[in-house]
């Protein structure tokens, strides 16, 4: 058996019973990543002291296992680009604080991944090194923007990883790529060295090949950070506690199942098969009625992360880092002009204040829901992966496939996408996403987790 | 036609806090190593995070309320998007329509809002060349905007040096206008006399760093744009530059509309909120303030306006004058005209010290002519021979008589006429 194709959690029990030795695991990795880098364009740094770092590491929780990181998160001395020309040398000198608690724990950055630029996008097709493919199908998309992270699961190329989510990032590759992303509440992880997109709605989180992984790996980033005034000072549970606590007893509401634009699709049966599973489970089952229209949320997404795009990236005027505007790809230039446009005088009102209005609207949906509902589940996506190229000329590519994560992203709630079926045809997955109450990322696990159990797919 | 200037100022003044607004580095940087005091934060690296000064919050607070502002209960963080080569985010934070303070008043001019906000980097010009100074990026800024009630550079002046004392006094600047930690910013209009309504342009000044310049840009202002308006122009609303040299302003940029600076709510910092018990309990450490300590020297040592005034003018000042009194020594007004008039150097000269010596001074006037001619008469008796050196033109002898008599005068005496008498009898 292939060692890279552990799970994390099988992965540090057979280190620490010294079953297989850390040599063993970085060559399996490393012949991954040899294999199938080329092709795949999964990394776009790999760290060749990796295994020399995690010898240092053994003595720590996470024992030096090889972790894989969006390269939209700075890591000290080793390039930083947020798939982007304009940062294709940039070598931070600072660790972001994800990255420096990933190395407290033992962990090791393997390499850093490749994603849409900035993170724009939901494809990672509008990387400026190229697109990464599918391993499930190279012939497909992996999702975005955190698409080289969930692709290095898929692929073994890691044992789990790291990225970041503003509306979807997280939670959609792992879905195309038939993994599981977790993207924790807004505030529970620190963004400070995480290149920022959105910062109102930008939240680093896990993608694993297990529930369990995701929350091992969330255990290590967690917290207040005195860098990040937006994270919580609310108290970090063991995300692993609870994990068998099963859903017996829970209330579950369904949504999106009937919406016009899923009805009748794969991602809409899944969700409904998912039900039954909970409700065999020993959950209460029912169709959410008064939720708010998930198109809605798009407008609203789009204008406030436009608008806070054209203020972070106003920084990279080409007197650092050596590239300057001209470097930006069409969808940064985009993002900026509509950006700027919706800030300006006359027009602010119109948009950006009335979208935080909107936005507001959402929250107060939410918390109305979580009065009558423990969790909520939907479709992560409304379909597979999506074929290499299908974002040319189609700018809100990503806002329409991440439609039904950008609700409860723009609300800042915390919500985990589960493998819930494969197409036989094409080896492609869809993801059944479980959204919790701010903080209550526990109980999400533990239904995504006995959720995991019983789908084989 | 007659006409009435209408001014109102802007100042920023920075903060004297240990640490720079929204990360730990150095706000001291003043003559230090270029780039030597930043950060991620403060160079806007990716991922940088502001992380609020609570002390430079609290002092702006604390400026607010002894500038008799109200504290609204809720406030936050803007940015203001805008470019310039030193601001390293390209964008700004600051406070847009929720500033900490609004609404006070110092003297006769009312104060239209304080806020605070980050100080930028700096450009340094040379050999064809701009290079970036960050050691400033990020310093605390505090921003007093008054309401256009100065009609005057005179009365501009006064304000601005009320301003100066109370900032001071709180202790929470140098203020220091030659290192650029006071800044301040006239903007200038003229209007007929008997108008009620705002003139439609104005101008600001900028690069002034006295109050007496203040003063002057605001006399050849005003003069300028009576004689504009005399010809029947307006002038053009624009900022201006202080040249010192030729006391003068010269024209910088034309501001044809107002500058569209993108404020939306700064995402990094939550909105802050605070209740009264929090504002009451700044309020209790306010220091007395020039003004009410002012009144109450005159009222309770019974000070003439002036030398209140003078003794007032520095908390360091009026904290030492009040040392001495508490000895009880020295009358008050005695000890006012003697700190006055003697220009004590407060730093060297304890308080202690200072009373003994007005004490002793004060016995010199105290000892009769005739008990210092007996004494110095007893001392030639006792030293004959040193009294023949003298005579054989041995003059430095004469410090050694002088030292005799004060001996026996117990330290009481001045020297000088001890000398003079000396002579008169040997």
């Amino acid at each position: 058996m292939k060692l890279n194709t552990l799970t994390l959690k099988d992965t540090l029990n057979k280190l620490q019973h010294k079953e297989i030795s850390l040599s063993e695991l970085y060559r399996d990795v490393d012949e991954a990543i040899a294999d199938h880098n080329e092709k795949l364009n999964v990394y776009l740094t790999v760290n060749n002291e990796a295994v020399k770092e995690a010898r240092k590491q053994q003595n720590k929780p996470l024992a030096g296992v090889p972790v894989a990181v969006k390269d939209n998160f700075c890591t000290k001395g080793m390039r930083t680009t947020a798939a982007t020309n304009v940062l294709k040398d940039f070598i931070p000198p600072f660790d972001a604080t994800v990255i420096s608690r990933l190395k407290e724990a033992g962990g090791v950055v393997v390499g850093k991944t490749n994603m849409d630029a900035w993170a724009h996008g939901s494809s990672t097709e509008t990387s400026d090194f190229g697109p990464t493919k599918n391993p499930r199908n190279p012939d497909y998309l992996p999702g975005g923007s955190s698409g080289g992270s969930a692709a290095a699961v898929a692929a073994d190329m890691c044992i789990a990883a790291i990225g970041s989510e503003t509306a979807g990032s997280i939670r959609q590759p792992a879905s195309w790529c038939g993994v599981v992303g977790l993207k924790p509440t807004y505030g529970r992880v620190s963004r400070y060295g995480v290149a920022a997109m959105a910062s109102s709605t930008d939240s680093p989180g896990a993608i694993g090949k297990t529930v369990e992984d995701c929350a091992i790996l969330l255990n290590a980033i967690a917290g207040k950070d005195p860098y990040d005034a937006t994270t919580s000072p609310q108290p970090v549970p063991d995300f692993t506690n609870g994990l068998k606590k099963g859903v017996k007893g829970l209330k579950i509401g369904v949504c999106y199942t009937e919406h016009p634009k899923l009805k009748g699709t794969d991602a809409s049966r899944a969700v409904v098969a998912a039900a039954k599973t909970f409700e065999r489970l020993g959950a209460t089952v029912e169709p959410v009625s008064e939720i708010m229209d998930p198109s809605i949320a798009i407008g609203v997404y789009t204008i406030v992360q436009r608008s806070e795009v054209s203020s972070n990236l106003a920084g990279y005027n080409g007197i650092r880092y050596d590239y300057g505007r001209a470097f930006f790809g069409d969808e940064a230039k985009r993002r900026i002009m509509l950006g700027t446009f919706t800030l300006s005088k006359g027009y602010a009102d119109k948009y950006y204040v009335t979208a935080q209005k909107v936005r507001s609207l959402y929250i107060e949906n939410y918390q109305k829901l979580f009065g009558r509902y423990d969790l909520l589940i939907g479709p992560t996506s409304p379909g597979y992966a999506q074929k290499l190229g299908a974002t040319k000329d189609n700018p809100m590519f990503g806002e329409l496939e991440d439609m039904l994560l950008e609700p409860s992203s723009i609300s800042g709630l915390p919500g985990i996408s589960v493998p819930s079926h494969r197409d036989p045809k094409t080896n492609l997955y869809l993801g059944l996403n479980i959204v919790a109450n701010y903080w209550q990322e526990v109980s999400m696990i533990a239904a995504a987790y006995a959720f995991e159990q019983e789908v084989k797919l | 036609m007659n006409y009435e200037p209408v001014i109102g100022m802007e100042i920023h003044v920075e903060l004297a806090t240990r640490s720079k607004m929204f990360c730990g580095c150095p706000s001291n940087h003043f003559a230090k190593v270029p780039n030597t005091q930043t950060c991620p934060v403060c160079l806007a690296m990716p991922g940088g995070l502001p992380v609020p000064n609570k002390k430079a919050i609290e002092w702006t607070i604390k400026l607010g309320l002894a500038l008799g502002c109200e504290i609204p209960l809720f406030s936050k963080f803007d940015r203001k998007n805008y470019f310039y080569p030193d601001l390293p985010k390209g964008y700004q934070i600051s406070q847009y329509d929720q500033p900490l303070a609004i609404h006070g008043k110092l003297g006769d001019v009312r104060i239209h809002r304080v806020h605070l906000e980050e100080d930028t980097g700096k450009l340094v010009h040379s050999n064809n060349m701009t290079l970036i100074d960050f050691n400033r990026s990020g310093v605390p800024l505090v921003e007093i905007v008054t309401e256009p009630d100065i009609r005057s550079g005179d009365q501009a002046k006064e304000f601005l040096k009320k301003l100066y004392q109370v900032v001071r006094y709180l202790g929470i600047s140098d203020a220091d206008m030659e290192k650029g930690s006071m800044r301040l910013e006239p903007n200038i209009s003229v209007r007929p006399m008997g108008s009620k309504t705002l003139p439609k342009y104005k101008v600001e000044v900028k690069n002034i760093n006295s109050f007496n310049f203040v003063k002057k840009a605001i006399e050849y202002e005003v003069k300028r744009h009576i004689d504009l308006l005399e010809q029947g122009r307006t002038p053009v609303q624009e900022t201006r530059g202080w040249m010192e040299g030729n006391n003068e302003t010269v024209s910088q940029r034309i501001k044809e509309e107002a500058n569209d600076y993108r404020y939306f709510p700064e995402p990094d910092i939550p909105p802050m909120r605070w209740d009264s018990v929090f504002v009451n309990g700044i309020k209790a450490q306010l220091p007395e303030l020039p003004e009410a300590r002012n009144t109450r020297f005159m009222k309770e040592y019974a000070l003439n306006a002036y030398d209140s005034g003078l003794l007032t003018d520095s908390r360091e000042l009026a904290d030492y004058f009040e040392e001495c009194v508490k000895l009880k020594s020295v009358s008050p007004k005695k000890l006012a005209n003697w700190i006055i008039n003697k220009k004590v150097n407060i730093d060297d000269v304890l308080p202690a010290t200072l009373v003994k010596s007005i004490v002793q001074a004060s016995a010199v006037a105290t000892i009769s002519d005739t008990e210092l001619e007996n004494v110095i008469q007893r001392v030639i008796g006792e030293n004959p021979k040193a009294v023949a050196d003298y005579k054989k033109g041995k003059t430095q002898v004469l410090g050694f008589l002088i030292g005799m008599v004060m001996k026996q005068l117990k330290g009481k005496g001045n020297p000088e006429s001890i000398k003079k008498t000396f002579q008169l009898y040997i």
